[in-house]
């Protein structure tokens, strides 16, 4: 056992051991056929938060970066499910184009992405990543490789969009493409006072722009509640770039500059430095501000430029608490985000966005409403408070995204994902052994 | 699995009687509500283990243990693991008797040497072997401030806690990088039915003090915990002095 490895998410929480294994694509049905009694995962970058990729005392299967095949009369790209975004983006944008959906980081494997069905800045326009997937190649637990798409093993298609893993390894993933001009964007950004100002403006601005998230200031209270900085992009045409930029229209996103050391201080996040991030942040930010064009990077991944920056967290870690409203409920939108503001943990600023409708993905996270993402470090005395906010997003027929999901109990993930059961009977049907499980599988007996 | 926070779903307590052991899960119960295996001795005790927990609305399983016996141990936890994984296992058993009579009274040494030492090492290796197969777990070990320096009032039972304390902190070493760790528990005077009747010691704390510790630890990942933190100091300051000081102490 002295080949195991030490696996956490992204939030670095709750360590457990796995045997891993870095293989190509062609030697992933020998593995999953060799795997002991308690069972296999895949893992891609390991940028989920919590336990989904880890599989203790078990095999963790990771897959190397493989091809990018872009097919210019299909306008899609066949990726192998361990390439990460980052390379599939200076792949594919000075080829001019861009991939439909992207989550917050560029450093995840197009096969991670695919199985958490991840969503981005448009979803209320496009969806999640699993409605612009024309195929995908999948090992299921007999060792066999097979390919799924919405027409072909419908039921296992969208079993496997947003099903953590749980179905089977992917080993590749053709994907469609969207055009751009640039490697640019033409960016909005707005500063909102308050909750009702943020929601108000985003519904009217989802009608037009093609991407739209908010970040709101977690410490601001009262009649600041919900105060925001608003920014909208649209990918930036030949005509939107100056001189200089038409020169070199497609940079490629580089590698981040800066690190997080691996031994923080503690207390390098706390309610005081956060309340003067959150201030700066929110005063920089142009009260209002039309057609600024900026880079891809950071404008999609503001965070990617310093690497294990959840480290900023101490040795505790965090956990991501993301959620969604339906729609009919987004007037309990304030009372949660009281509760958010309420709390003496630290927050950096939370991140607001509004979904259109979900898709047939049995564990897919989006459905129409608003979304809250908040990052908290751990600390003693978390736990039942984020039972609270579960009752109160499950009472409103709501969920949270078991991409950021650490904690969540049994109980509440049967309530908020009622389409647990059908997945959980294809997963009988096509894994009767469950072969296949995850430290999450466990927890939350999938 | 134990969850981002530390509220695991499975527990097992060793000693399930133990008022510290009952104590830690009463907490639990209001987080994560955790599957409960007691093991101990079957007799009313457990029974009454058995009924407060069920009503707190916990599923429980008791399975018969005896300390001693240290032959059935293998197989009793393995069997408790092949049920589901053992997120949290507490060490909570131990005998304290009659201090003059533990040294005196041969049988009653050779008890406290087998429950309190023999006993818990015991446990620990196939607690140890199940969780490293799991990859992961948390043992927590209630040792004794009685064992961090042995004076001569209880030195039999300290013996034993000093030995059962080596033990378990150098098993957690063992177990780094195995995704299994350990909590080694050192209260000082707890109000339980074991010290009933004892005169108190000062800094004495009650069994909910120590599970508040042991949940707080076990959820920040400690190693090593005093009951209350301010036995730091004092038995940091106790272990230093000379043998000639420390015997006229009134201890």
């Amino acid at each position: 056992m002295s080949d195991r490895e030490l696996l956490t998410g992204w939030g670095r929480t709750a360590p457990t051991a796995a045997h891993v294994s870095r293989l190509s694509a062609d030697q992933i049905p020998t593995a999953v056929s060799a795997a002991g009694a308690r069972g296999v995962i895949a893992r891609g970058l390991g940028r989920s938060y919590g336990d989904v990729a880890q599989n203790a005392g078990g095999d963790v299967l990771v897959t190397e970066p493989d091809g990018i095949e872009v097919d210019h009369d299909r306008r899609a790209v066949r990726i192998g499910a361990g390439t990460s975004l980052h390379d599939v983006l200076r792949t594919l944008l000075p080829l001019g184009y861009f991939v439909p959906v992207t989550p917050g980081t560029r450093f995840v494997t197009i096969g991670g992405a695919v199985a958490c069905d991840v969503h981005g800045k448009n979803h209320h326009r496009v969806g999640s990543l699993g409605n612009h997937v024309v195929e995908l190649d999948l090992v299921t637990a007999d060792g066999t490789l097979r390919t799924i798409s919405p027409a072909q093993e419908e039921e296992l298609f969208w079993a496997t969009v947003g099903g953590l893993g749980l179905t089977g390894v992917i080993t590749s993933v053709v994907l469609e493409l969207v055009p751009v001009e640039s490697g640019y964007m033409r960016v909005d950004t707005e500063r909102l006072a308050d909750l009702d100002a943020v929601m108000d403006r985003i519904q009217a601005a989802d009608r037009t722009a093609t991407y739209s998230v908010a970040w709101i200031d977690t410490m601001a209270k009262g009649r600041s509640l919900g105060r925001s900085v608003l920014s909208l992009g649209e990918h930036a045409t030949h005509a939107d770039l100056s001189g200089r930029l038409r020169d070199e229209p497609r940079p490629s996103p580089g590698q981040p500059r800066l690190a997080a050391p691996a031994l923080m201080p503690p207390g390098v996040v706390s309610r005081a430095t956060v309340r003067a991030f959150n201030e700066l942040w929110f005063r920089k930010a142009p009260r209002h501000r039309v057609g600024e064009v900026q880079p891809i990077a950071p404008f999609f991944y503001p965070l990617d430029g310093v690497d294990h920056w959840s480290r900023l967290y101490g040795a505790r870690g965090c956990v991501q608490y993301q959620f969604v409203l339906p729609d009919p409920e987004s007037g309990r939108l304030a009372a949660l985000l009281e509760r958010v503001s309420a709390d003496p943990a630290v927050t950096f600023l939370a991140v607001l966005k509004r979904f259109g409708p979900g898709n047939p993905g049995l564990l897919s996270f989006p459905m129409a409403g608003w979304t809250l993402a908040v990052d908290i470090p751990v600390r003693s005395g978390l736990a039942p408070m984020l039972q609270e906010w579960d009752r109160e997003v499950a009472d409103a027929g709501g969920r949270v995204y078991l991409a950021k999901d650490s904690r969540l109990s049994q109980s509440m993930f049967d309530q908020m994902y009622p389409r647990a059961a059908e997945f959980r009977a294809v997963r009988r049907a096509i894994d009767p052994d469950s072969r296949f499980r995850s430290d999450l599988s466990r927890r939350l007996d999938l | 699995m134990i969850d981002s926070l530390g509220q695991p779903q499975s527990v097992l307590v060793l000693g399930g009687t133990s008022d510290i052991g009952l104590a830690a899960v009463r907490r639990w119960a209001s987080t994560s509500r955790p599957h409960v295996t007691v093991a101990a001795r079957p007799g009313p005790g457990r029974d009454a283990a058995r009924a407060e927990l069920e009503s707190l609305g916990l599923t429980v399983e008791v399975v018969d243990f005896e300390a001693a016996e240290t032959a059935s141990h293998p197989d009793l936890i393995a069997g408790v693991a092949a049920q589901r994984d053992i997120d949290v296992a507490v060490v909570a058993f131990g005998v304290l008797g009659d201090e003059e009579r533990a040294w005196t009274d041969h049988a009653e040494a050779v008890r406290h040497a087998e429950v309190n030492y023999v006993g818990a090492v015991s446990v620990g290796v196939c607690l140890a072997d199940v969780m490293r197969q799991q990859g992961h777990g948390v043992i927590v070990a209630l040792s004794s401030v009685a064992g961090e320096r042995v004076r001569r009032s209880n030195f039999v039972y300290g013996s034993t806690k000093a030995g059962m304390d080596g033990f378990y902190l150098g098993l957690g070493e063992a177990l780094r990088g195995s995704g299994v760790r350990v909590l080694v528990v050192r209260p000082g005077f707890v109000h339980t039915k074991m010290t009933n009747g004892r005169e108190a010691a000062p800094l004495s704390v009650g069994p909910d003090d120590v599970a508040a510790a042991i949940v707080d630890g076990v959820a920040s990942g400690k190693e090593l915990i005093w009951v209350p933190m301010a036995l730091r100091p004092v038995m940091s300051g106790l272990r230093h002095m000379p043998r000639a000081l420390f015997r006229r102490l009134p201890l």
